[in-house]
């Protein structure tokens, strides 16, 4: 149930923001510090979702195999590797690692 | 807005099948990307339907796997949806820079607002002429909508069919995915400054607050980063 919660939320909270921008007419998001923090905004997002699912296991912060993978996602990227291959070496990195124990 | 663009009165345009081959081309490699969705939701706890579901009608990357992710941290119901919500606003920035470059009819707008995301706004605002942004925004949307919603429920299905996700490594899709999404954002001090402040915040915070909270009170970085260089000026 909780989940249903959360996402009908999600859905017509990410909707309505898609609309807002059509219908808005131009000038009222056009503020220079609104348009600073929207797209600071995603940057502190991604960025803390990033670290928490790497090194996050419940409540507690560990470094795992999870650490390997993103290494190599970050690899990947500085080699400008295509989404889909940055995405690849991470899964496969991580399963390597724990397949030797790690 | 001159009632020129887009009409007889321009110049013949960019061609169109390099509008289109450009369009699917970003459609096709992002959209084969709901399989990591499909994936990480499964491994989550959340069922094949309300993956589905959440492709279907949320259809913002970020903000599924953000919603996924903290419900599996044990986030309530009003946080996961609150952190998921707020990285689908910058999807209103992209809606306004399209209203006007697209032009869009009233009646269209409610259905063409579903396909506001980061692809098809960088698609149609890389285009030099209005038909060929609609036409590349209407082509990026398509393929990715379908192909998106696709490889999600294939996502699903394969991930409850192999069993134990992480086995496989499949935990590390999700954070994959954020760096990806993060990486190109990091152009300057600023941002880089502030994915620093929010990655210690979002730490930090993790054994002291109740899931879900600390991704928000990351969010304050943004805020945080902007008030301590206007200080500096």
């Amino acid at each position: 149930m909780n989940v249903w919660l959360a996402i009908v939320l999600t859905a017509a909270g990410c909707y309505a923001v898609k609309l807002a921008g059509l219908l808005v007419p131009a000038g009222a998001l056009e503020r220079p510090l609104v348009r600073r923090l929207a797209g600071l905004l995603p940057v502190a997002l991604l960025a803390a979702l990033t670290a928490q699912q790497t090194f996050g296991a419940g409540q507690q912060v560990v470094l795992d195999a999870r650490a390997a993978g993103l290494a190599a996602a970050g690899i990947a990227l500085l080699l400008r590797a295509p989404f889909l291959l940055v995405v690849g070496a991470a899964v496969a990195v991580t399963a390597g690692v724990r397949a030797l124990g790690g | 807005m001159a009632a020129g663009a887009g009409g007889a009165a321009e110049p013949a345009g960019r061609p169109r099948g390099r509008v289109v081959r450009d369009a699917l081309g970003v459609g096709v490699a992002v959209g084969l990307s709901g399989f990591a969705f499909g994936v990480t939701a499964a491994g989550s706890g959340v069922s094949a339907l309300q993956a589905c579901v959440l492709s279907l009608f949320v259809f913002t990357g970020a903000s599924q796997f953000a919603l996924v992710g903290a419900l599996a941290a044990g986030g309530n119901p009003f946080t996961a949806a609150a952190g998921a919500f707020f990285l689908g606003t910058r999807n209103a920035f992209y809606g306004l820079r399209l209203s006007q470059l697209l032009a869009l009819p009233r009646a269209v707008r409610p259905l063409a607002a579903h396909w506001v995301i980061d692809e098809t706004a960088a698609v149609a605002l890389a285009q030099p002429d209005r038909r060929s942004a609609r036409l590349g925004f209407t082509v990026t949307g398509l393929t990715l909508y379908v192909l998106w919603n696709l490889t999600t429920l294939l996502g699903v299905l394969g991930a409850e069919a192999i069993g134990d996700t992480a086995a496989w490594g499949l935990d590390a899709a999700g954070p994959a995915v954020f760096l990806a999404l993060l990486a190109p954002m990091l152009r300057t001090g600023t941002e880089r400054a502030v994915a620093v402040l929010a990655v210690v915040l979002g730490l930090g915070l993790l054994p002291v607050l109740p899931a879900g909270l600390p991704v928000l009170a990351a969010a304050l970085a943004a805020p945080a980063i902007l008030w301590l260089k206007g200080r500096r000026k």
